[in-house]
């Protein structure tokens, strides 16, 4: 268990080789090797999805992931969301919507709702609500969540 | 323009948004030890000894510590509402002698990296004799220890002539209603991470919140510390609820590790831990009857009920029998009372406080209480609550009751005027009719509806020291904590409003016990109240100062200069001679600082209604929330959009305690829901348009704000009121008498029902 693995992949856009044990989840690679805590751990068995990053453009619970398996992969977190100083339309909304409170679930929502944006830009709210019942949050009750997600999704289509 | 009133952006967004944020699991040291607890995985037993062999002989551990290593550190204190008598039943840092619930500290792994701690605890062997666990808090008291038995405290309150109000009764209601045992779960879980400084001297601790200076204090208690000898860092904090930042083991272990191993230690939770771990709460048993004139006025209210503590009383002492006796009355005249509030020990995870702790349960009884009252009188409930209400020309209302060291007077209020407004604003009538309609068709469609009295701004003090420096910056020194609701906008509001400011300049700063020698922090939805009044009055002396300070500098009476944005300007226009911010503090001779103290005596009590519509699918045993909505008058509100997040989030946390969350037990005492898949919290898909009707109606003369509270508000009566939108929808008054209604308790009404 403890012989450790050479693994390259992209994070934001830049390549990444981390040496890891096989048993090492994405999460704790992203967090611990590479430095990027903004992917948080809720709960470790894929519940909670406050891990959510995309892999390749699909969230997936980097919690649920070994660092081996991203061999190659794209990975995007959070700390690659905004341009510089300019945020993401995501990141506008939620501040401007008041979609988060303690901030633990924000990540993880932020990346989950890009996934599904890109994905589907005109997704309709039935929808939408039910892909973001995917992860967790505890402080905002989730209506100030869909209405950011709802208001990015507006400005996006622009 | 007053910034006091407006839905402003948060200023702590930004780094929150971006991945920047630090949360106690992103703090990190250079030669930092991982700190792995060892749990017991039996519910009550006696602990006689570890086989430690095999971890003693893994290469990675560092350290191994059992009782024997912290003999001398004392058990965790009491925070709140101690009482005689509870000292016995006081959690130890680490079991020594008897485990008393899965999950209960037995010992420590300390190595350099947490999967290799983990791994090393896992070869920790506890030799453990079973013995029988108690569970049940109603059944009569066991042995705790000799000579002492599992009834911790009895807490009694009341007033008024009980026998008489019987004895005149034209009828007696009882009935016999259970809250299940549920909690905060905030989504981060906790963590310490304790840093010895051999330069200073001083130890560090990070991944403090809610009470930093009172942990600090007790922290140097028990490790015998100078004072000054530690200091508490509170980091981003990833949702509060009562349970998280209280003094547990972890934090005393990790502080003391950091001291002994002479490194820095980190203790981060995992989620396992945090469900069988951290505070739980709200589990108790209500017998309660009530006396009825033919009105359904209530003559006299009496109620026994007791509460599963859990293993040990924890740092809330009796917080929650004692709130829970005291706020039962809510909004209601109810001329005499009884409560008698058992605090029973039990072999599960400790218990403290949850958001609105006592609030959410006596409320349940109550509503349920005055609604069974309407269907044995054949009355209207809301036209019962109505001959119940304190009728506000009847405040301030002497309550003779008293909690958390302070005699209950509710403030201000128009209980009923408020009802009927709250109807007029969510069309009753009409939601009645269509509920009706709905229900003609073959739908199980009900309404139901609960009305409370909060309590809110617990003193009794709150400093704050506001400095301008030679930047132009204006930083507000806290003892405040922050959770994630807001506490930077808000204050940065307030002193903007006393300053005459913009907001862009302020910084607030909370929860460092180096910047602020006294702090009370965030709990009893106190911080806009008690640390936003203290932030007040620092900033009009301030504003004095700067102005006089300006006045020389512009040689001009103080009385013709305003603030305007960052810049001192004579008379109101621009345009004339004028100064920036920095500018003043520079004439000053670098920064110009005032400080504020406001202390009270009394809570403040704002008030509220929930009104819950459910639909019941009958094949699935599924209570669909379809709508829901709040009313509630805060006094004065700072940030609306703010006080309107805090309800939202708590009407969710209401309704996943109404019909899903329970930490559930087995016969053995080994908890059965340990992960997030058995404990079940809302997510988006159980959650309805949540409306929220906010009412400034009732300002409070108790502090210069007028502000009341707002952060236990959202959930207070989520359980009454879905309780009656079930019997409601099922046709059957009184029906639920538990709570969570889980599809297994509908489908015993439901098979009641045919």
């Amino acid at each position: 268990m403890t012989d450790k693995m050479d693994v390259s992949f992209t994070v934001n856009g830049e390549e990444r080789t981390v040496c890891v044990e096989p048993r090492r989840t994405l999460a704790d690679a992203l967090r611990e090797d590479c430095g990027l805590t903004g992917t948080h751990l809720g709960c470790e068995h894929g519940v909670c999805g406050a891990c959510t990053v995309l892999v390749d453009d699909t969230p997936v619970r980097s919690c649920l992931m070994f660092a081996v398996q991203a061999e190659g992969a794209r990975v995007r977190t959070v700390e690659g969301l905004a341009d510089g100083d300019k945020l993401h339309p995501l990141q506008q909304a939620f501040w401007d919507h008041h979609g988060l409170q303690c901030g633990f679930c924000t990540p993880g929502f932020l990346m989950l709702a890009v996934g599904i944006l890109e994905r589907d830009p005109d997704i309709g709210e039935a929808e939408l609500r039910e892909a973001l019942s995917s992860n967790l949050c505890r402080c905002t009750g989730y209506q100030n969540i869909l209405k950011s997600v709802l208001a990015a999704a507006a400005a996006m289509r622009k | 323009m007053s910034l006091i009133g407006k839905s402003v952006r948060r200023l702590e967004d930004r780094p929150l948004l971006t991945g920047a944020g630090r949360f106690a699991a992103d703090v990190k040291f250079p030669d930092m030890l991982c700190m792995r607890v060892v749990r017991s995985p039996v519910a009550f037993g006696r602990l006689t000894g570890f086989d430690l062999g095999e971890a003693l002989a893994h290469p990675g551990t560092v350290a191994i510590w059992t009782a024997a290593d912290v003999a001398d550190i004392p058990p965790i204190g009491f925070r709140l509402t101690p009482v005689p008598g509870l000292e016995p039943y006081r959690q130890p840092v680490l079991a020594s002698e008897h485990v008393r619930y899965v999950g209960e500290p037995i010992a420590l792994v300390f190595a350099g990296d947490p999967y290799i701690a983990e791994d090393i605890a896992d070869l920790v062997v506890p030799l453990i004799e079973p013995l029988t666990p108690c569970l049940d808090p109603a059944e009569p008291p066991s042995e705790f220890a000799p000579d002492l038995d599992t009834e911790a405290a009895i807490v009694t309150k009341g007033y008024g002539d009980l026998e008489a109000a019987f004895a005149a009764a034209h009828m007696v209601v009882e009935l016999e209603l259970v809250v299940g045992r549920h909690s905060g779960v905030p989504l981060e879980t906790r963590g310490a991470i304790a840093v010895p400084d051999a330069a200073t001297g001083i130890l560090r601790m990070y991944g403090a919140a809610k009470v930093p200076h009172f942990n600090r204090q007790a922290i140097e208690t028990m490790l015998g510390l100078p004072p000054g000898g530690i200091h508490l860092h509170e980091g981003h904090v990833g949702g509060g609820f009562g349970i998280r930042g209280e003094l547990y083991p972890e934090d005393v272990l990790a502080c003391a590790a950091a001291l002994r191993l002479g490194r820095p230690v980190k203790w981060i939770e995992d989620r396992y831990e945090h469900l069988v771990a951290a505070n739980q709460s709200r589990g108790q048993v209500h017998r309660v009857r009530a006396a009825v004139d033919e009105r359904g006025f209530i003559l006299g209210l009496d109620d026994e009920f007791w509460f599963d503590q859990g293993a040990y009383i924890r740092t809330h002492g009796v917080t929650v029998t004692d709130l829970t006796a005291a706020m039962l009355p809510g909004a209601y005249v109810v001329p005499a009372y009884r409560s008698v509030g058992h605090v029973r020990l039990t072999n599960k995870t400790p218990c403290g406080t949850y958001r609105a702790p006592g609030r959410f349960e006596g409320s349940f009884v109550r509503e349920r209480l005055v609604d069974a009252i309407a269907d044995r009188l054949g009355l209207d409930p809301l036209a019962v609550r109505q001959v119940n209400f304190i009728p506000k020309a009847r405040l301030p209302f002497r309550r003779e009751l008293n909690t958390l060291g302070t005699d209950i007077v509710y403030d201000t209020g128009d209980y009923a005027g408020m009802l009927d407004k709250f109807l007029d604003r969510v069309k009753w009538q009409a939601l009645r009719a269509d509920a009706a309609r709905r229900r003609q068709e073959g739908e199980l469609i009900g309404l139901g509806l609960g009305f409370f009295v909060e309590k809110s701004g617990l003193g009794p003090f709150d400093d704050v020291r506001i400095t301008l420096d030679r930047h132009g910056t204006i930083e507000v020194v806290t003892g405040a904590a922050s959770l994630g609701q807001g506490v930077e906008t808000v204050m940065a509001q307030i002193c903007a409003d006393g300053l005459g400011t913009g907001l862009d300049r302020i910084r607030v700063i909370h929860g460092q016990t180096d910047r602020i020698a006294r702090g009370v922090g965030a709990f009893a939805s106190r911080v806009t109240v008690m640390t936003g009044a203290a932030v007040m009055m620092a900033a009009e002396k301030l504003r004095r100062e700067m102005l006089a300070v300006a006045g020389r500098l512009l040689q001009s009476a103080p009385e013709r200069l305003s603030i305007v944005g960052d810049r001192v300007v004579v008379g109101d226009t621009p345009d004339g001679p004028s100064l920036d911010l920095a500018a003043i503090a520079q004439g000053a001779g670098g920064e110009i600082a005032a400080e504020a103290t406001f202390t009270t005596q009394h809570m403040t009590y704002p008030y509220g209604v929930h009104l819950a519509q459910v639909r019941i699918e009958r094949d699935s045993c599924a209570i669909v929330v379809e709508r829901f909505f709040v009313g509630y008058d805060i006094g004065r509100s700072i940030n609306p959009m703010l006080v309107e997040g805090q309800i939202l989030g708590g009407a969710v946390q209401g309704i996943g305690a109404a019909l899903m969350e329970e930490f559930v037990y087995d016969a053995s005492g080994q908890p059965l829901s340990v992960t997030f898949a058995d404990y079940l919290m809302p997510t988006i898909a159980e959650v309805p348009p949540i409306e929220v009707a906010l009412f400034e109606d009732a300002p409070t003369p108790l502090n210069p704000l007028g502000v009341k509270g707002a952060g236990e508000a959202g959930i207070n009566a989520v359980g009454a009121a879905i309780a009656a939108a079930v019997d409601d929808a099922l046709g059957m008054p009184g029906a639920v008498r538990q709570l969570p209604i889980t599809p297994n308790r509908l489908h015993t009404l439901l098979r009641q029902q045919d």
